[in-house]
C-alpha cells in the first residue's frame, strides 16, 4: 500500500469500525469483537506508517478544498506520528477494559457508546496526521461533538450539566479564538501549513505575534490551562473508559499536541524564544502546573485527583513547548507519550476499583491493595510515572524538560517541575500507603447499593489485562525510550 | 429558436401556469403532483442557466422580441442564475416535505389553493432573480409577497392570521418604498433596464433625487430581507405559518431580498456611489452587527422553537448585510455564500421542525423532551442543522464563517470578527437548549405511540443535511460561484 | 397653471402619503389601516402618472397635427402597480374577514389581548372552525 492509501485506511478504519458496531448492536459479543477487530487493524496501519515512512518525502493525502488554496489534507509528520501509535495503540486496550466495565457496570447505550468511542477515535487519527492548522481543526472540532455523547452518558442532571461545561469551553474557546488566530494567519501568511521553523517568517511583528500565540494557546480548550480547565474535571462523569482513553490520552492530547504543533511548525522554535507572550505562558503553565496539583491534593474523589493531575501533567508540555528551545519540545513530545501510559493505567485502576470494590473516594481505599494486588500493584507503577521517578516512562520526558528549562535559563520553570514532582508525590504516595499498609475499616466499605461489598477479589480479567498491559509499557519505554525519543528528535531535526 | 432559448422565461412561466391550473384541479393531490413537476422541471432548468451562465456569460433574452429600452428584459448572470438555483433547489424538496405536512396541517378544501400560492412565491421568487428590468423586479416582488401573506396565513394556529396581517403591512410599506426609489430613477434617467440604469446613473449621481431614490430602494428592501431593525415582521410570521411554508420562506424568500438588494446597491448604483459616495457600509457593518448580537440574544430567550430559529434567521441576515457592509471582493463573496448557505441550513432544520410538529403538533421546548430517543433520525438532521449554524467544521456554516472573519480581518477589523464569533457562540447556546431538551429531558407519559417521521418527509431533511455537509467539504461550486459573482459585481466599478 | 407653484404635483403626492402613513401607524382597526395603507400605495401612483406629463403635450394617442405627446410609459407602468394595490388590498381585506372569524373583532387592541393569552395557554386556538373541514 502506498502512504496515501494508508493514510486514507488510518481515517477509515474507525469510521468502518463506527458502522459496524451500530450494525451489530443486537449482538454485544459481536460488537464488541468488531470493535477491538478495529483497533487493531488501525494500530497495525500506523505502525505500518510508521515503519514505511521516509521523512523527506513524506505522502499527503488531499481529501477536499474548503477554502480556495486550503486543503483538508492529512500528511505525517514525526510528532504527529507519535501521537497516532499512542493513540491507536491504547484505543483496542481500552475497548478490551470497557468490555469488562461497561459490562460489570451494567451500563445502558452501549452501542452508542462504543460508536461515539470510534468516532472519537478516528477525529483523533485525522488530528495526529493533519497536514495543516484547517484540517486540524476540523478533526478538532469533531472530537468535541463526538465526544459529547461520552460525556454526558450517564443522562443525569449532573452528566448535562458537565456536558453544558464541556461543550461550552471546549467549542467556545476553539470558535471564539483558535479559529481567529488561525483565519488571521491566514490573512497574514497566506498558508497554514505546517512548516518547519515556522510561517511568519520576518512579515509579522512581534506584538502581533505575541496576540496570536496567546489566542492560539487559550482557543485550545483542550489542553485544559488555566483559566479555561474546568471541563476536564467535570467531564469525570463519563464512564472510566472514556475518562482513561480520551480525556487522559485522546482528547487532552490532542489539545497540547495542537498547541505543540503550532509552536514548532506554525510560529517556530526560535521565534517562540523571541516574544514577550511565550515567558507569560510560560508563567501561565507553571501556575497551572502547581495550583492544579494543590487542587489535586484536597480532592478526596480518586477520579477528581486524577482529573486535577492531568491538568497539571497537561500544563509540562504547554510549558515545555513555551519554552522556546529544542529540549523543551522534545520533553513536552515525549510527555505526550509517557504520560499517556501512566495516565490511563492510572484510570483503569480507578475504575477497576469503581466496579468491583464500588468505591470512588480515596479515604475508602483503606488496605485494598491486598484485596487487589495486580490493580493496586499497577496502580503504583502510574503513580511512579506521573511523580516522574525511575524506574517508570515519566522520568524521561522530565528529564527533557528540566533539561530545557536550563537550556533556556528558566529558573522559574526548573522550580516548577521540582515542587510540582514533590505535590505529585504528596497526592499519590498515601494512597499507595493507604491501599498496601492500613488496615481494612469495616465501617468505611458501605456503598450507594445499601451493602458491603467486603467480599470482593480482584477485577474481571478484561480489566486486569488493560491495566496490567498498560503499566507494563509504563515500566517499558522507561528502559526502551528509542522509537519515541527518535520520532520527537526527528521533529525538532526537520 | 429552440426551447433551450426559452429557458429564461420557461423557469417562471412554469410555475406562475402550474398555479391557477392547481386551482382549477382543487383536489389536494393531483395540485401537489402538478406543483411537485412543475418546481422540478423549474430545478432542470436552473441548472441548465446556470452551467449555460458559468460556461458563457450572462444570458440576455427579450420578452416578445421587444428590444431593451422599450420591452422588458431577462437577463441571468452568474449571481442571479445562483440564487434561482437556491430557490429552485429547495422548491421540489419542499413540495416532497409538504405531501404530508400539509395534510395535518391544512384543512383538505384548501389544499390545491395552498399549493397555487406556494407555486406564485416560487414563481416570484424565481422572476426577481431572472429579470433584467427595474419595474418587472417590484412585480415579481409582489406576487411572491402577496401569495406569501395567503399561504402565511393558512397556519393552523390563529396567530397566524394576524402575523400574515402584519407583514402585509410591513411588506406593502417596504414594497411601496421600492416603488418610488425605481419612480425616482426613472425620473433622472428615463430607463428601467438595470444595465441602462447602471451606465446613466452616474452622470446624475450627484443630484438628490437619486440619493432619495437609493434611501427609498434601501429601506423598502430592507424591510423585505428583514433588515435589522425593520424585521418585526418576521419571527411571528414564520413561527405560525404551516411548516413548509416556514421552510420555503426562510430558505429562499430573504435570501431573494438579499440578491435584490445586492443587485441595486452594487450595480445598478455601482460600489462607488453605494458603499463609497454614501455611508451605506458603515450603516450596513453597524445594523449587521446589532442584527447578530441582539437576535441571537432573542433566540436564547424563545420558548418555541420555531421562533427561536425565525430570531436566529434574523441574525444570519445580519451577517450577509455584514458582508456586504465590507464592501471587499471577501466580504461580498462571504455574504452571497451564506446565501446559498443559510438556505441549506434553514432549510434543514425548519424542514425537521416540521417533521416533529407533524409528530406531536406543536413545537415548543417542552415538546422537545425525549424526542432524541423516539425521532432519531429528525434529532440528528438538527443537530447537525444546529452544528452548521454555530459554524462547526465540516458543515457549510464553517466556510460561511471563515470567509466572513477573513473579510473582516482584511481591514483589521478584529472586534467586528470577535462579534461575529460571539454570535456563533450565541448559537451554541440556543441550539443547545435544544438539544438538552431533546436528548435529556423526560419524555411525558402518553407519548409512548410517537413514531419517527414519515420517509416523504426525512428524505427532504436529510438531502439537505447531506447538502450541509457536502458543501462544507466540497465548496468547488458554491464558494467557487460565490467568489466569481462577488469579482463580477464589485469589478463593475474597477 | 402659472398660479400654482410648478412642483405642485409633488407636494401633493407628499401630502397623501403621509396621510396615508399616519392612518397605518394611528389606526387600530384593521380595516381603516388598510384604508390607510391604500391611500399611500395611491399617493405613489399618482407621482407617477403626473411624471408622464410632458408640458403642452397631448394625450399619447397617435393624430394628424400633434407633434408633442406626454409619457406613456408611467401609465403603463402605474397600470400594472394598481393592480398589484388592488390585490394588496383584497388580500388584507380577506384576511381581515379571517382574523373576525378567528377573533371576533378587527380591532388591534383586542387581537392582541388574546394573542398574549394564547402566548400563555398551551394549546393553540385553532384558526379553522369546524365548518371548514367539510368536503
Amino acid at each position: 500500500m502506498s502512504g496515501a492509501q494508508l493514510l486514507a485506511c488510518i481515517l477509515a478504519v474507525p469510521m468502518l469500525g463506527a458502522i459496524g458496531v451500530a450494525l451489530t448492536r443486537h449482538r454485544p459479543n459481536l460488537r464488541e469483537g468488531v470493535s477491538i477487530a478495529a483497533g487493531i487493524v488501525l494500530f497495525l496501519l500506523v505502525a505500518t506508517l510508521a515503519a514505511t515512512i521516509s521523512w523527506d518525502a513524506a505522502p499527503t493525502l488531499v481529501l477536499a478544498e474548503p477554502v480556495q488554496g486550503l486543503a483538508l489534507a492529512l500528511t505525517p509528520e514525526p510528532l504527529g506520528m507519535l501521537f497516532a501509535l499512542v493513540a491507536s495503540f491504547l484505543w483496542p486496550i481500552t475497548t478490551l477494559y470497557a468490555l469488562g466495565y461497561m459490562r460489570a457496570h451494567h451500563e445502558q447505550n452501549q452501542t452508542r457508546f462504543y460508536v461515539a468511542f470510534a468516532v472519537s477515535i478516528g477525529a483523533a487519527m485525522g488530528i495526529a496526521l493533519a497536514g495543516n492548522m484547517l484540517t486540524l481543526f476540523v478533526f478538532y472540532e469533531i472530537l468535541s461533538v463526538a465526544t459529547y455523547p461520552l460525556v454526558t452518558h450517564a443522562g443525569t442532571d449532573k452528566a448535562r450539566r458537565a456536558g453544558r461545561l464541556y461543550l461550552g469551553l471546549l467549542m467556545g474557546t476553539s470558535i471564539g479564538f483558535l479559529l481567529l488566530a488561525m483565519v488571521w494567519t491566514w490573512q497574514l501568511t497566506g498558508t497554514l501549513d505546517f512548516t518547519p521553523g515556522g510561517v511568519f517568517g520576518d512579515k509579522v511583528g512581534s506584538g502581533m505575534l505575541s496576540v496570536l500565540l496567546v489566542l492560539y494557546v487559550f482557543g485550545t480548550g483542550k489542553a485544559a490551562i488555566m483559566p479555561f480547565h474546568r471541563w476536564l474535571p467535570a467531564a469525570m462523569v463519563a464512564p472510566t473508559p472514556v475518562s482513561a482513553l480520551l480525556h487522559a490520552v485522546a482528547v487532552v492530547k490532542a489539545g497540547v499536541f495542537t498547541i505543540l504543533k503550532v509552536a514548532v511548525y506554525i510560529f517556530g522554535i526560535d521565534t517562540i524564544a523571541g516574544l514577550a507572550a511565550a515567558d507569560w505562558l510560560l508563567a501561565l503553565a507553571g501556575f497551572t502546573i502547581l495550583m492544579a496539583s494543590i487542587i489535586a491534593l484536597r480532592k478526596d474523589n480518586l477520579k477528581a485527583r486524577l482529573a486535577y493531575s492531568t491538568i497539571s501533567q497537561l500544563s509540562y508540555i504547554v510549558l515545555g513547548a513555551m519554552l522556546g528551545v529544542v529540549a523543551g519540545a522534545v520533553g513536552g513530545g515525549l510527555h505526550i507519550a509517557m504520560h499517556a501510559f501512566g495516565k490511563i493505567t492510572l484510570f483503569f485502576c480507578a475504575g477497576a476499583i469503581m466496579v468491583t470494590a464500588h468505591k470512588t473516594r480515596v479515604s475508602q481505599l483503606n488496605g485494598i491493595g491486598r484485596r487487589m494486588p495486580w490493580t493496586m500493584g499497577a496502580f503504583a507503577v502510574g503513580a511512579v510515572s506521573m511523580i516522574g521517578a525511575p524506574p517508570a516512562a515519566g522520568f524521561i520526558s522530565k528529564w527533557y524538560l528540566v533539561l530545557g528549562s536550563l537550556d533556556a535559563q528558566q529558573l522559574f520553570a526548573v522550580a516548577v517541575i521540582v515542587i510540582s514532582t514533590v505535590l505529585n508525590a504528596a497526592y499519590f504516595m498515601p494512597i499507595i500507603y493507604a491501599a498496601f499498609f492500613k488496615p481494612e475499616d469495616p465501617a468505611q466499605d458501605q456503598d450507594a447499593h445499601g451493602g458491603g461489598h467486603a467480599d470482593h477479589g480482584e477485577a474481571p480479567w478484561p480489566i486486569l489485562l488493560a491495566l496490567v498491559t498498560t503499566a507494563l509499557f509504563a515500566v517499558l519505554l522507561f528502559f526502551f525510550p528509542g522509537a519515541p525519543l527518535a520520532l520527537v528528535q526527528r521533529m525538532v531535526a526537520l | 429558436m429552440t426551447l433551450l432559448d426559452h429557458l429564461p422565461v420557461l423557469v417562471v412561466l412554469l410555475p406562475l401556469f402550474a398555479a391557477p391550473l392547481c386551482v382549477l384541479i382543487d383536489r389536494a393531490r393531483p395540485a401537489w403532483l402538478l406543483s411537485l413537476i412543475a418546481s422540478l422541471l423549474s430545478l432542470a432548468a436552473a441548472i441548465t442557466l446556470l452551467m449555460q451562465v458559468s460556461s458563457s456569460g450572462a444570458i440576455r433574452y427579450q420578452l416578445g422580441g421587444w428590444a431593451a429600452p422599450w420591452g422588458i428584459e431577462y437577463r441571468i448572470d452568474l449571481l442571479g442564475a445562483y440564487v434561482l438555483l437556491i430557490v429552485s433547489a429547495i422548491a421540489p424538496l419542499v413540495m416532497v416535505f409538504a405531501l404530508r405536512s400539509v395534510e395535518k396541517e391544512i384543512p383538505r378544501q384548501r389544499i390545491a389553493r395552498f399549493y397555487a400560492a406556494m407555486l406564485l412565491v416560487f414563481a416570484g421568487l424565481a422572476g426577481i432573480t431572472v429579470t433584467g428590468d427595474a419595474f418587472n423586479l417590484f412585480v415579481f416582488l409582489e406576487i411572491s409577497s402577496l401569495a406569501s401573506y395567503a399561504v402565511i396565513s393558512m397556519g393552523s394556529d390563529r396567530r397566524a392570521l394576524n402575523a400574515a396581517f402584519q407583514y402585509l403591512v410591513m411588506g406593502t410599506i417596504g414594497a411601496t418604498f421600492i416603488l418610488i426609489g425605481i419612480g425616482f430613477l426613472y425620473m433622472m434617467t428615463g430607463t428601467l433596464n438595470m444595465i441602462d440604469l447602471a451606465e446613466r446613473l452616474p452622470a446624475v449621481s450627484e443630484t438628490r433625487t437619486v440619493r432619495a431614490g437609493f434611501a427609498f430602494l434601501t429601506v423598502g428592501i430592507g424591510l423585505k430581507l428583514a433588515l435589522f431593525p425593520l424585521h418585526l415582521w418576521l419571527p411571528n410570521a414564520y413561527a405560525y405559518a404551516p411548516s413548509a411554508v416556514t421552510a420555503f420562506l426562510a430558505a429562499t424568500a430573504t435570501k431573494v431580498a438579499v440578491y435584490a438588494l445586492l443587485r441595486f446597491l452594487l450595480e445598478i448604483f455601482g460600489v462607488q456611489f453605494s458603499l463609497q459616495a454614501m455611508p451605506l457600509d458603515l450603516i450596513l457593518m453597524v445594523l449587521g452587527l446589532a442584527g447578530i448580537v441582539s437576535a441571537s440574544l432573542v433566540a436564547v430567550f424563545q420558548q418555541n422553537v420555531k421562533r427561536m430559529l425565525a430570531y436566529s434567521s434574523v441574525a444570519q441576515i445580519g451577517y450577509m448585510m455584514l458582508g456586504i457592509g465590507l464592501a471587499s471582493t471577501t466580504g461580498v463573496t462571504a455574504a452571497i455564500l451564506h446565501v446559498f448557505n443559510h438556505a441549506l441550513m434553514k432549510g434543514a432544520l425548519f424542514l425537521a421542525l416540521g417533521a416533529v410538529a407533524y409528530r406531536i403538533g406543536s413545537v415548543t421546548l417542552r415538546d422537545f423532551a425525549g424526542l432524541g430517543r423516539r425521532m432519531p433520525w429528525t434529532m440528528a438532521a438538527i443537530v447537525i442543522g444546529g452544528l452548521s449554524l454555530i459554524g462547526v467544521p465540516p458543515t457549510v456554516g464553517f466556510v460561511s464563517k471563515w470567509y466572513l472573519v477573513l473579510g473582516t480581518l482584511e481591514q483589521g477589523l478584529w472586534p467586528v470578527a470577535l462579534l461575529i464569533l460571539l454570535g456563533s457562540l450565541l448559537a451554541l447556546i440556543y441550539v443547545w437548549r435544544l438539544v438538552e431538551a431533546a436528548y435529556f429531558g423526560q419524555p411525558p407519559s402518553d407519548a409512548a405511540t410517537l413514531q419517527e417521521a414519515p420517509l416523504s418527509m426525512l428524505i427532504p431533511v436529510w438531502i439537505l443535511v447531506g447538502a450541509n455537509i457536502y458543501f462544507g467539504v466540497y465548496t468547488e461550486v458554491s464558494v467557487g460561484v460565490a467568489s466569481r459573482a462577488a469579482i463580477q459585481l464589485m469589478g463593475i466599478e474597477g | 397653471m402659472s398660479g400654482l407653484p410648478g412642483l405642485y404635483n409633488y407636494w401633493i403626492a407628499v401630502f397623501l402619503m403621509m396621510a396615508g402613513f399616519y392612518v397605518v401607524i394611528s389606526q387600530g382597526n384593521l380595516v381603516k389601516k388598510l384604508v390607510g395603507l391604500a391611500l399611500f400605495q395611491t399617493s405613489v401612483f399618482i407621482l407617477y402618472i403626473s411624471l408622464g406629463k410632458v408640458a403642452g403635450g397631448s394625450a399619447p394617442i397617435f393624430d394628424a397635427g400633434v407633434t408633442v405627446y406626454s409619457n406613456p410609459l408611467p401609465h403603463v407602468l402605474i397600470l400594472t402597480a394598481i393592480v398589484v394595490g388592488l390585490a394588496t388590498t383584497a388580500v388584507g381585506l380577506a384576511l381581515i374577514v379571517r382574523i373576525q372569524e378567528a377573533y371576533g373583532s378587527v380591532e388591534e387592541e383586542d387581537i392582541h389581548a388574546q394573542d398574549l393569552i394564547d402566548d400563555e395557554r398551551e394549546t393553540p386556538t385553532q384558526a379553522f372552525g369546524p365548518e371548514d373541514d367539510r368536503q
